[in-house]
């Protein structure tokens, strides 16, 4: 057993992890001192995931060394990790939404941490205090928001005395405001030793915050640099290579007629957690793109299913396509007259994720492909790597799982598919959520190229920057209600982040829809 | 301490391996409980799984069975893919066989060219209506297939066992719960001479490859594979989930019906209250076993009529008890199940890892 005495908290030495066909680590060595904040950049797919996992014990490495503190250690598993006091916040929380702060937490301890603190609830407050998290331990997490139950997970750490907390992507789902909470806790955590390894793509975000910043490309470590003395700019080249374009800004344009209405449109939520939609109204014009901001769980997903058709309630008059009303339409019906749609969850929904490229091509586009109720696979087969060839999708070829892609290539494969169908209305949920900044670029690109074909397209962000970059109207959706529309060069992102807060709801409205 | 840990990616060497862990295991088993009751496991092996597979008569005697499990076992692979859990292919079977014989007892005294494809049709269509409520009932009202079809499958036997005792039953049967036998111009032609091998095992065989034509080649069968597969893709991607539920339901109910019309005018030749064996059960596991796929069914199928055709020459050659020889079916199926956990799942030794 390797020891030795070092002054890093984590030596990752020469980690390689090999998947059938892939190599997702190859020997990345990585080194992180007590206190330190690391961002771990990369393109999807460059291995960023893989390697927090081995950290966390949820992979384990083919070959290579872990050394904790300068000790080597073999992290089987993430409670393995966690005893030695390692913490992990994933892009997905793993929270029970029917169960208090401090249940949840109670849950993720081991008899031996349970006993060693005596009254959680107190230590919990005691906690949040300390570092300004602002969580109470007696509410229930279905009660809170998407950034407050970020900090329950980062909570469930400190409360293992956490000695590196690892976070992924955390600044996805935040207002801005927010972010600048979290920034705060990270620094305090730093100031005490604790080390942070974070992954983002936001490389602003990076050179804020960070102290150190390795960046992997194709498994490879290709460069670590000190943020502060890079930009955003020359971060994104090392982390896309040479070819890299940058999104630069686009021009704005004007719509022409409306295409689809939604007209006081409200409705119940089916889920006790949902959010009600509230007299929606907005009109989407040929030609443009209207961009929706909000922090997530806002009436993000209803609007979308209600649009889309699969929440199956018919709404009649409120939602027309042209002079159509398609209130009552199945969402096949929809597609047929020239409705397309990328959803937020792109395996499991925008794709299946057994079924080959070939076969999640057809999903949703069938036409011209079907004969006599017969599917002309070999077309498909074409169409498909015409899709990969066009958009730059990697892949083995039109063979592979739709879930041996990575999040950003398979989104592109969807967006191309979707894009296919020479759609009239485009609805698009989170396009470049988790995506690299290649292929972000990619898909900014084509849904300009779609808008300039006179398509009009409703984008759903959480990323306020992309859609002051790509979106020529915008508007914020808060607790079911949509705020007025507005041209984005007459806003800024303060007027947006208010919005997203709220500011907009007028206050008689609210009365009157609770009365 | 050992614990069970899901794999990340199923195991590729599990997947050929399981089913073979599973036979070894299962020859292990059945030797201690044969020798247990004091017979010879040797011979009680090679009677219940070589001798079905021995002579031409054992043969087709094995296909006799195979016919109806397989019909069964196809229309539920469809219908499991597109997550329609329907169990109620014994009472669709048994609606087919009664609804086939009402019209072949029609026939009796006819000699028409159409009295069997009438009498056919009769079943196929009896399948279909019996499964068509428990379709109209989930799609209209939601309620739980699984409990309706089940229940189908009571009223079926039921209703059977009535037309037996009265309508249908033979007038010069002396009494006997049984119509009379059909006539010829009705019943399933034999394929070959001396042997019980009738058309209803083509049309079986047949049907799995339609089975399969429908999953991998047309759009409808795209639609279910996706259905099956994932849930939300169907729905984000417009399928009429209404429509395919009565595709699958009708084609897996038309099909056990035509098991049911091709076991009363094949090998029985008259309507008995005991024309299946519970085939429409069994093919629920044939479904499984064949991992859903209708080519995959013709395969469990075959392995299926060999236990039950094994046991039957267990019974006869050896005097092995009929419930032994469940048992040691059972304990077949029960260890290729168990060992397919192992595709997905494994042990780990956490006691290891504690020292580290």
């Amino acid at each position: 057993m390797k020891t030795h005495n070092s002054i890093f908290r984590l030596e990752l030495d020469n980690i390689t992890k090999e998947y059938p066909g892939c190599l997702a680590n190859d020997s990345i060595s990585l080194s992180l001192m007590p206190g330190e904040i690391h961002a771990l950049l990369g393109e999807n797919g460059a291995g960023k995931s893989t390697l927090v996992k081995t950290i966390y014990g949820v992979v384990s490495p083919d070959q290579g060394d872990i050394l904790w503190n300068g000790k080597e250690v073999s992290i089987k598993s993430p409670s393995i990790a966690r005893d030695l006091g390692i913490g992990m916040v994933f892009q997905h929380f793993s929270l029970f939404e029917t169960l208090t702060v401090s249940e949840n937490i109670e849950l993720c301890l081991s008899q031996k941490q349970l006993s060693d603190i005596e009254d959680l609830p107190h230590r919990i407050s005691q906690l949040s205090e300390e570092y300004g998290l602002d969580v109470d331990p007696s509410r229930y997490v279905h009660s809170l928001s998407i950034g407050e139950r970020q900090r329950v997970e980062i909570m469930r750490c400190l409360v293992q005395s956490v000695k590196l907390l690892i976070l992924d992507e955390p600044t996805s789902v935040l207002t801005p405001q927010e972010v600048a909470g979290l920034f705060n806790v990270l620094r305090t955590l730093s100031k005490e030793g604790c080390s942070i390894l974070f992954i983002s793509h936001k490389l602003h975000e990076v050179t804020d915050i960070c102290h150190k910043a390795t960046i992997l490309r194709g498994g490879k470590v290709i460069e670590t640099c000190i943020p502060t003395e890079e930009t955003p700019a020359s971060i994104a080249k090392m982390m896309v290579g040479d070819l890299a374009e940058q999104d630069a800004g686009y021009s704005k344009k004007e719509g022409t007629e409306t295409v689809f209405k939604a007209t006081n449109l409200s409705l119940t939520s089916k889920h006790p957690f949902g959010t009600t939609l509230k007299d929606i109204n907005f009109e989407l014009k040929a030609g443009e793109i209207l961009g929706i901001a909000g922090v997530a769980g806002n009436g993000q997903d209803e609007l979308m299913a209600i649009i889309s058709g699969e929440d199956g309630r018919n709404v009649k008059r409120a939602l027309t396509m042209g002079r159509l009303e398609i209130g009552h339409m199945h969402p096949g019906e929809r597609r047929k007259i020239g409705m397309a749609y990328v959803p937020e969850e792109r395996l499991g929904r925008g794709a299946v994720p057994e079924m080959s490229l070939t076969e999640n091509a057809l999903l949703t586009h069938s036409k011209g492909f079907i004969k006599n109720g017969l599917v002309q696979w070999q077309s498909v087969k074409e169409y498909a790597s015409e899709l990969i060839n066009k958009y730059k999708v990697k892949c083995h070829g039109e063979f592979s799982e739709a879930k041996s892609l990575s999040g950003g290539n398979l989104q592109k494969f969807i967006m191309g598919r979707e894009i296919g169908q020479s759609p009239k209305v485009l609805i698009c949920a989170h396009p470049t959520w988790g995506v690299d900044v290649g292929a972000a670029l990619a898909i900014h690109q084509a849904l300009l190229e779609l808008r300039d074909q006179g398509a009009a397209i409703l984008l759903i962000s959480e990323d306020i920057d992309e859609l002051f970059l790509l979106a020529d109207r915008m508007a914020a959706v808060c607790d079911g209600y949509l705020s007025p529309l507005i041209k984005t060069e007459d806003t800024n992102i303060d007027q947006i982040g208010q919005w997203m807060a709220g500011t907009f709801i007028n206050t008689a409205d609210v009365q009157e829809a609770k009365a | 301490m050992i614990r069970i840990q899901a794999r990340t990616e199923p195991s590729n060497i599990m997947k050929v391996a399981s089913p073979l862990i599973a036979i070894v295991l299962t020859l292990i088993f059945g030797s201690i409980l044969f020798s247990a009751i004091g017979k010879s496991p040797t011979q009680a092996l090679q009677v219940l799984l070589i001798a079905p597979l021995a002579d031409s008569y054992n043969i087709g005697e094995m296909l006799v069975k195979m016919g109806p499990l397989l019909l069964c076992a196809v229309g539920l692979s469809l219908c499991y893919r597109a997550n329609m859990w329907n169990i109620g292919a014994e009472g669709q079977l048994l609606a087919g066989a009664l609804g086939g014989s009402a019209v072949a007892l029609f026939f009796i005294h006819s000699e028409s060219v159409f009295a069997l494809p009438l009498t056919l049709i009769a079943g196929i269509v009896s399948g279909m209506l019996w499964a068509a409520v428990p379709t109209f009932l989930k799609l209209q009202f939601n309620s739980n297939l699984i409990l309706t079809t089940i229940m189908f499958n009571y009223i079926a036997l039921y209703l059977l066992i009535w037309a037996v005792h009265g309508p249908l039953r033979d007038p010069e049967g002396y009494g006997f719960p049984e119509s009379a036998i059909f006539a010829d111009s009705t019943l399933l032609p034999t394929l070959f001479e001396g042997s019980r091998i009738h058309l209803g095992i083509l049309f079986a065989i047949f049907a799995g490859f339609v089975g399969w034509f429908i999953l991998t080649k047309t759009h409808l069968g795209f639609q279910i594979r996706v259905f099956g597969a994932d849930e939300p893709a169907a729905r984000y991607a417009g399928f009429n989930s209404k429509k395919l539920s009565w595709f699958v339901m009708l084609f897996a109910g038309g099909l056990a019906g035509l098991a049911g019309v091709a076991e009363t005018t094949g090998p029985i030749g008259q309507l008995t209250p005991n024309i299946s064996p519970g085939y429409g059960y069994s093919a629920i596991i044939v479904a499984y076993l064949g991992r859903l796929h209708p080519i995959g069914a013709i395969v469990a199928a075959i392995f299926m009529a060999v236990l039950y055709m094994g046991g039957d020459l267990a019974q006869i050659e050896m005097g092995i008890p009929v419930a032994v020889v469940s048992m040691f079916q059972g304990v077949l199926l029960f260890f290729l199940l168990a060992c397919d956990f192992f595709i997905n799942n494994r042990f780990i030794n956490t006691n290891n890892q504690a020292t580290n």
